[in-house]
């Protein structure tokens, strides 16, 4: 009897406890939660419901001579066989071509900065890491400006392109694809039949093939300048962090720096990688305000995105429900690239090919190669 | 368990919030948006402007406080740095200015949206305005706002290299063939003789003396792929082709002012706003001012115009609609121009205009054969969409660049 009352009683107690404690839980996150709900989830909330609706963007989308029309606006966009289906594809085109360029090129040059910074022996390091950085922490609105000088048709880097015996294009208004120029060179300058007649989005799949412009194409080398910085200090950290002993390990294996680095490093800098995809991926899609200062979509509307083609049609066509229907439209291409992303670099186990390479049974150093690849496998295992 | 139950109330929590922010939101624009704006006859005036610059800010700030004292309304300018969303965000919250500059392009959309009080027919001076700038601001059959000034296209032409090409007076081209004629004398190892942007704001003039244009005059059917507009682009394309013309993108420059400013060029086709770069910019270039010549089907140009529009959400509409009187008077609008070159929008002032700016004379005569550009809702997208292609006219098919526009076209017009 006693036994039972008594345990009872410690645990209405502790639900007394937990109770109070949840209280004040919930007191202290109370801000946050009104902060965020105000200002993130009802505006987004709201976006949702005038991307369904007809509002023309006089008072309260909320108001009653709003109407519900279903899927329209997307239906318009996406088959409406219009002017506005055409933009969005014209759109999706640019980005998706400066998405597949810069993504890539800016993990690249950030992870060869990083490795080239971490190591010991470069004299000036902290310059150097602050050299790099310098870009992103400038306004994207100065830098664009700054890139309008530099691209302009006279201006510096055509000027350095002319010493080179190049005859630099007019950056900024030049509305070329870079691989239809590129198969140019070849007498190419129409594609088969079969790519001009077949259209997706309003946008033949030869004008999809077209590459960026030349225009997008400065974008796309002042994106990777300006944001090779922020990753680099990303991998910098995740550098520092992995532990000495494993490189030794590696090296005592006779692994050279280029083994050691593809190897070893960088499968232990994956969740890194992972972030840093992620980033360039979410910020890469939502390219704006380059467009905005910059170029204004122009030339030959080759450099209009998404995100500055949703601003467009509400702002300055009263067109509200077509620009957030884009809007989400953007957030559903991004969460499912980032979805795609995470799948292809999901934790697998050594591949049978790649297992060959350390499995030489008649090398008896390799074995602990083979080891220090599996304390890699671990590690990540265990993140 | 625990955990799952924690996460519905949180979720509860959020739909709470949801439900009072989005209830906050509606309530107020019953109060205040589709209630309809009850007035108040004393209550104070914004003015929100795209300003071209500091000189235009500082006339209309210093017009509108001079009404202000006489009237007795309290009233304020500011100039927005990106006007058109700064209306948008006023009328999605129901208390935009009362009083603002109204673009062509943009005035379908909030005339459709009823953000636009229509007063055009209350206006006192409403029969002085030149009647196409009334057309250029009628929708759906209604007058709505009061022209503000506008500008026509003329042609520049650079006196020295004139002279130095050997030309007089009487040379000045009053048709297409003479066109083509002065701008090969014109043209030189250092400069062209024609420049200008290719974009419809320009190529549209040659449309227009085609007899053409990318709507019917009622504004009611598209007739972008007419024979007169195909006629007209294939004028430029014989131009460019010719060697004689460039376009500004050919020449690195921003706009025909600056490849005329800098010498690129010997003639150029702009509006009378080219008159303050040149003075501001290239002080040293000598020109002239003539109208466009003759196509085909006679002499064309196009013309671009802002107005004062009112909000229907105005709080005082009937002190704004005196605002609005006042600042498009003649006295008014004729200081709007010596202080920073505009056209007045009344023919009253017409007289006085052309002898105090007798060298531009030619843009104001123009405004008898000018055209509007198209102002249907979702017109402004055609046009960016043509202007797209037109960058690439040297080497465009003018009868393709048309076709696709007139299906744009259509596709908005007259609905």
């Amino acid at each position: 009897m006693t036994v039972t009352s008594g345990s009872k009683a410690t645990s209405s107690r502790r639900a007394a406890i937990a109770g109070r404690e949840g209280v004040a839980g919930w007191l202290f996150t109370l801000p946050i939660i009104v902060i965020l709900g105000l200002f993130l989830v009802v505006p987004v909330g709201m976006a949702l419901w005038v991307s369904f609706s007809d509002w023309s963007g006089r008072g309260s989308p909320f108001s009653g001579d709003v109407s519900f029309i279903g899927f329209n606006n997307y239906q318009d966009l996406l088959g409406g066989g219009g002017l506005a289906e055409r933009d969005f594809g014209i759109s999706l085109r640019n980005n998706a071509w400066y998405v597949l360029l810069v993504v890539p090129l800016q993990t690249a040059v950030s992870l060869f900065l990083a490795v080239m910074v971490n190591r010991a022996i470069l004299r000036g390091r902290g310059f150097f890491r602050t050299a790099f950085y310098f870009p992103s922490v400038t306004s994207s609105v100065a830098i664009t400006v700054l890139w309008l000088f530099l691209f302009g048709a006279t201006r510096a880097v055509n000027k350095l392109l002319s010493y080179l015996g190049v005859n630099g294009p007019n950056w900024f208004a030049d509305p070329s694809g870079i691989v239809h120029n590129f198969l140019a060179l070849f007498g190419v300058t129409s594609g088969p039949a079969v790519l001009t007649d077949n259209m997706a989005l309003g946008v033949s799949y030869w004008d999809w093939l077209s590459g960026p412009s030349v225009a997008m194409t400065a974008f796309i080398l002042m994106a990777i300048f300006t944001t090779s910085g922020t990753f680099m200090l990303l991998f910098i950290a995740a550098l520092q962090n992995l532990s000495g002993e494993t490189q030794e390990a590696a090296m005592m294996d006779g692994a050279n720096g280029w083994q050691r680095f593809w190897r070893v490093t960088l499968p232990q800098l994956r969740p890194v990688l992972f972030t840093v995809l992620t980033l360039g991926l979410i910020g890469t899609w939502q390219v704006f305000d380059q467009i905005y200062t910059g170029t204004q979509g122009g030339p030959g509307k080759t450099t209009v995105t998404p995100a500055y083609l949703s601003y467009t049609s509400a702002f300055s066509n009263q067109e509200w429900g077509k620009g957030s229907a884009i809007a989400f439209m953007l957030f559903v291409i991004i969460v499912v690239l980032t979805l795609v992303q995470r799948w292809v670099l999901r934790e697998r186990g050594v591949s049978r090919r790649r297992m060959r390479a350390y499995l030489p049974a008649a090398s008896a150093t390799n074995s602990s190669a083979l080891a220090v690849a599996a304390v890699a496998e671990k590690k990540d295992e265990v993140r | 368990m625990q955990r799952s139950k924690k996460m519905w109330a949180a979720l509860g929590a959020l739909a709470t919030i949801t439900a009072v922010g989005l209830a906050g939101c509606s309530g107020s624009s019953f109060s205040g948006g589709s209630a309809g704006a009850t007035q108040n006859a004393g209550s104070p005036l914004t003015v929100l402007i795209g300003s071209s610059g500091d000189a235009e800010t500082k006339a209309v700030t210093d017009a509108v406080a001079a009404w202000s004292s006489s009237s007795g309304t309290t009233a304020t300018v500011s100039a927005a740095s990106d006007l058109n969303q700064q209306l948008a965000q006023g009328f999605a919250s129901g208390k935009p200015a009362d009083v603002f500059y109204v673009s062509t392009d943009a005035l379908a959309g909030y005339a459709a949206n009823g953000s636009l009080l229509a007063y055009g027919d209350k206006l006192s001076n409403k029969d002085d305005f030149y009647p196409t700038l009334v057309s250029s601001f009628t929708y759906d059959g209604t007058f709505y706002c009061a022209p503000k000034d506008f500008s026509t296209l003329g042609l520049e032409i650079n006196t020295d290299m004139w002279a130095q090409a050997g030309l007089t007076d009487a040379d000045i081209p009053k048709t297409w063939d003479q066109l083509s004629a002065v701008a090969a004398k014109l043209t030189t190892a250092d400069h062209v003789g024609l420049a200008f942007s290719p974009e419809y704001a320009r190529l549209g003039a040659f449309m227009a003396q085609a007899g053409g244009g990318l709507v019917s005059t009622n504004g009611k059917t598209a007739t972008a792929n007419s024979a007169a507009n195909v006629a007209g682009l294939q004028y430029v394309k014989s131009l460019l082709a010719s060697g004689s013309a460039k376009t500004t993108k050919d020449l690195g420059a921003g706009w025909g002012g600056e490849a005329f400013g800098k010498g690129l060029a010997a003639m150029t086709i702009e509006g009378n706003w080219i008159g303050g770069a040149m003075k501001s910019d290239y002080p040293a270039i000598k020109y002239t001012v003539a109208q466009l010549p003759a196509g085909p089907a006679g002499q064309g140009t196009l013309q671009f115009t802002n107005c004062w529009g009112i909000a229907a959400d105005s709080q005082n509409q009937d002190a704004a609609l005196k605002l609005v009187e006042q600042l498009t008077s003649t006295d008014q609008q004729l200081s709007f121009a010596s202080a920073f070159g505009v056209m007045p929008s009344v023919q009253s002032a017409a007289d006085q205009w052309k002898s105090a700016n007798p060298t531009f004379a030619p843009f104001l005569e123009s405004a008898d054969f000018a055209q509007g550009v198209p102002n249907a809702k979702g017109a402004s997208d055609v046009i960016t969409d043509l202007n797209s292609q037109l960058e690439s006219i040297a080497t465009g098919d003018p009868q393709a660049i048309l076709d696709q526009t007139q299906k744009n076209l259509e596709a908005v017009v007259g609905k």
